[in-house]
């Protein structure tokens, strides 16, 4: 679910149940942008008069999002009102994040971002081109990933351990040491002058983000 | 987050915002020879999805007697802009996985014998890093009517003034740079018109895609600047030839797993490594080895080994142990040395962990430093016919492959036992 908002630029607050003043408790001042309900792990009728209630709130709840078993779909029908869009499981993670930021887009959520910029480096989401200083940057997919993972979360650190995991989400042939091969491609691909902008915490991991914002 | 659909996105999305005009899908024979399809931005939304259909049987070591549709299926996540096409007009590549019709894997595909022998060490908790260096020559052409004439008369190091070889060497590393392939440094190499291009690590499969990148670019630069380069192992009598010698280090739960207390700072698994390499070593060289001409290079006082033994600082020995920088404990590893830039790089580094890794799980002992076990195969046919008896081989590489490749390469030493050469015309025919 994380991995899924991370390319919608909307960070979620998870509730543990689904009462919907546990739910209200956590309410942003803005409101809500929407709801992923994860029906699978509710009794069916809760799940439903969940979304009853957010759509019946007076600040309504828009988009709702259902998570599913594939045994629960021939219940939806006639139901249709109360959701929004619905994704089946077992979750398939860029699925669940491509139908995000689709539905967050339709309700003209703001926050929902295109494009993540830092200094000289933009990178366009809908189009996956990332430049540097205007010139355009031939990435493979997981440098492009890894990249957009990085300048999605500037300045904090992270180890080879969380990248792999979060980037990458399955084992891979190089295990953590295939992180250290992409950031050196990366830096590569970035040239000389911007290779600074993915560091190398000593003994921990990697940050992204201009030295100086941190020797403040 | 890498998800089929996601790459696939991807790389469709790429493809339409940088101009491609051609999407070249690569994949290699049993031979290590560089195969491609040449697909245009409106099919490739199919190939992405289905793979393409192609005649195995127009392939070596593909052919097979009843059944020989494949399917060649792209690996994604190795879709890159090839940086040598103008903008606009752009061309990418991607690597392909070969499969059978019924999407089960097709056991002559190099690249998945090498994942299948990279399976196997990381059920056992291991990854394992190589780091090549790869040597060749840049020559003024490839007309085999006449001997071969090299760009430059430099040596080991030289610093020429800018000549077109070493301006070409520059182009090319500066262009592998932009592809994302690491270089820890190129030079001049030893012999004139011989060059060296040192690879930073990578894991194994990602190695032997940059390899097949690496042999590509080097003569695909060669050739835009008029003149040519080889990865021929010996092209010139009396001079060294061209190796790859090959750097290794198997890594488990992110530890570099050869560091240890033993002498040179290595560790038990690490000799147990050595010791599986040197026993192995003359089975494998008909894969590392791979060619008649292969066996012009491994002759003594070459700098090329021509036994099985290591040590730390003999430049014939087949294993060498490097030093390792102060604070640089991370990077201990052995160097392979036989190996040429001219074998199958998927199936070069299937064979060499296998053989170290047999060398582990056997509790192998470690020969004393310089003793030498046995020799390696003088020549292709004896290379072949180890080859043949060895079970490892059979382990590793399947059926298939084994009998193919010896087949092929039985054939090839018969063509070549046949010819008469100019030594025996210039030795025997006024004599005898």
């Amino acid at each position: 679910m994380r991995k899924a908002f991370d390319v919608t630029g909307v960070s979620p607050a998870v509730a543990a149940s689904a009462r919907l003043n546990e739910i209200a408790a956590l309410e942003p001042a803005k409101g809500f942008a929407g709801a992923v309900i994860n029906a699978a792990a509710l009794p069916f009728s809760e799940a439903m008069s969940l979304c009853r209630q957010l759509r019946q709130r007076e600040r309504a709840v828009e988009p709702i999002i259902l998570l599913l078993d594939h045994y629960q779909l021939d219940d939806l029908t006639f139901r249709e009102d109360l959701f929004d869009d619905f994704v089946v499981g077992p979750f398939d993670v860029s699925e669940l994040a491509t139908r995000l930021r689709h539905r967050l887009r339709r309700a003209g959520n703001e926050s929902v971002a295109a494009r993540i910029e830092h200094g000289e480096l933009s990178m366009n989401l809908e189009t996956y081109q990332a430049s540097i200083a205007g010139r355009v940057m031939d990435l493979t997919y997981m440098e492009y990933e890894l990249l957009r993972f990085l300048a999605t979360n500037p300045n904090r650190v992270f180890t080879r351990q969380t990248l792999l995991s979060r980037v990458w989400g399955y084992e891979y042939y190089g295990g953590a040491r295939t992180v250290d091969v992409h950031v050196r491609r990366l830096r590569a691909k970035l040239g000389e002058e911007y290779a600074h902008l993915i560091q190398t915490v000593r003994s921990v991991g990697y940050r992204f983000g201009a030295p100086d914002e941190y020797d403040v | 987050m890498a998800s089929m659909q996601s790459q696939a996105q991807y790389v469709l999305r790429t493809v339409e915002e940088r101009g491609v005009r051609f999407v070249q899908l690569w994949f290699t024979d049993v031979l290590g020879r560089h195969k491609a399809f040449h697909v245009t931005p409106a099919e490739l939304e199919d190939a992405l999805d289905q793979g393409m259909t192609f005649d195995g049987s127009a392939i070596d070591g593909f052919s097979r007697t009843t059944e020989s549709d494949l399917l060649a299926r792209p690996d994604l996540t190795t879709f890159q802009l090839l940086p040598w096409h103008e903008p606009g007009a752009g061309v990418a590549r991607v690597f392909c996985d070969i499969v059978n019709i019924d999407g089960t894997p097709f056991e002559g595909c190099p690249r998945q014998r090498l994942r299948h022998v990279l399976d196997d060490a990381r059920a056992q908790g291991f990854t394992f890093f190589v780091a090549p260096e790869v040597e060749y020559f840049y020559l003024a052409d490839l007309d085999p009517s006449r001997g071969p004439v090299p760009l430059d008369h430099g040596s080991y190091f030289d610093l020429l003034a800018d000549d077109t070889a070493s301006q070409l060497r520059r182009r090319t590393v500066l262009t592998l740079e932009e592809m994302g392939i690491g270089v820890e440094h190129a030079q001049h190499e030893d012999a004139p018109g011989q060059h060296e291009i040192d690879l930073r690590y990578t894991d194994a499969l990602t190695m032997a895609d940059t390899m097949m990148t690496v042999r590509h670019v080097v003569k695909e630069l060669a050739r835009q600047a008029g003149v040519a380069a080889s990865f021929m192992p010996k092209p010139f009598v009396g001079v060294q030839g061209s190796g790859l010698h090959t750097h290794l280090s198997l890594w488990r739960d992110e530890r570099n797993a050869f560091i240890g207390e033993h002498t040179y700072g290595l560790s038990d698994l690490a000799e147990k490594f050595i010791a599986g390499l040197v026993r192995h070593a003359p089975e494998i060289t008909a894969i590392t080895n791979q060619w008649v001409n292969s066996y012009k290079r491994l002759v003594p006082g070459a700098e090329a080994p021509v036994g099985a033994a290591w040590a730390r600082y003999d430049t014939d020995a087949l294993v060498r142990v490097p030093s390792v920088k102060p604070g640089r404990i991370d990077s201990t590893r052995v160097e392979y040395r036989s190996p040429d830039p001219a074998a199958n790089p998927y199936l070069a580094f299937a064979v060499v962990l296998a053989a170290g890794l047999r060398g582990v799980m056997g509790n192998y002992a470690l020969p004393a430093e310089g003793e030498r076990t046995a020799a390696l195969p003088q020549s292709l046919a004896q290379a072949v016919d180890l080859m043949e008896n060895s079970s490892l081989m059979k382990e590793t590489l399947g059926s298939h492959l084994v009998e193919w490749f010896l087949r092929n390469k039985r054939a090839e030493w018969e063509a070549y036992r046949g010819q008469v050469t100019p030594f025996e015309l210039e030795r025997y025919l006024p004599l005898l």
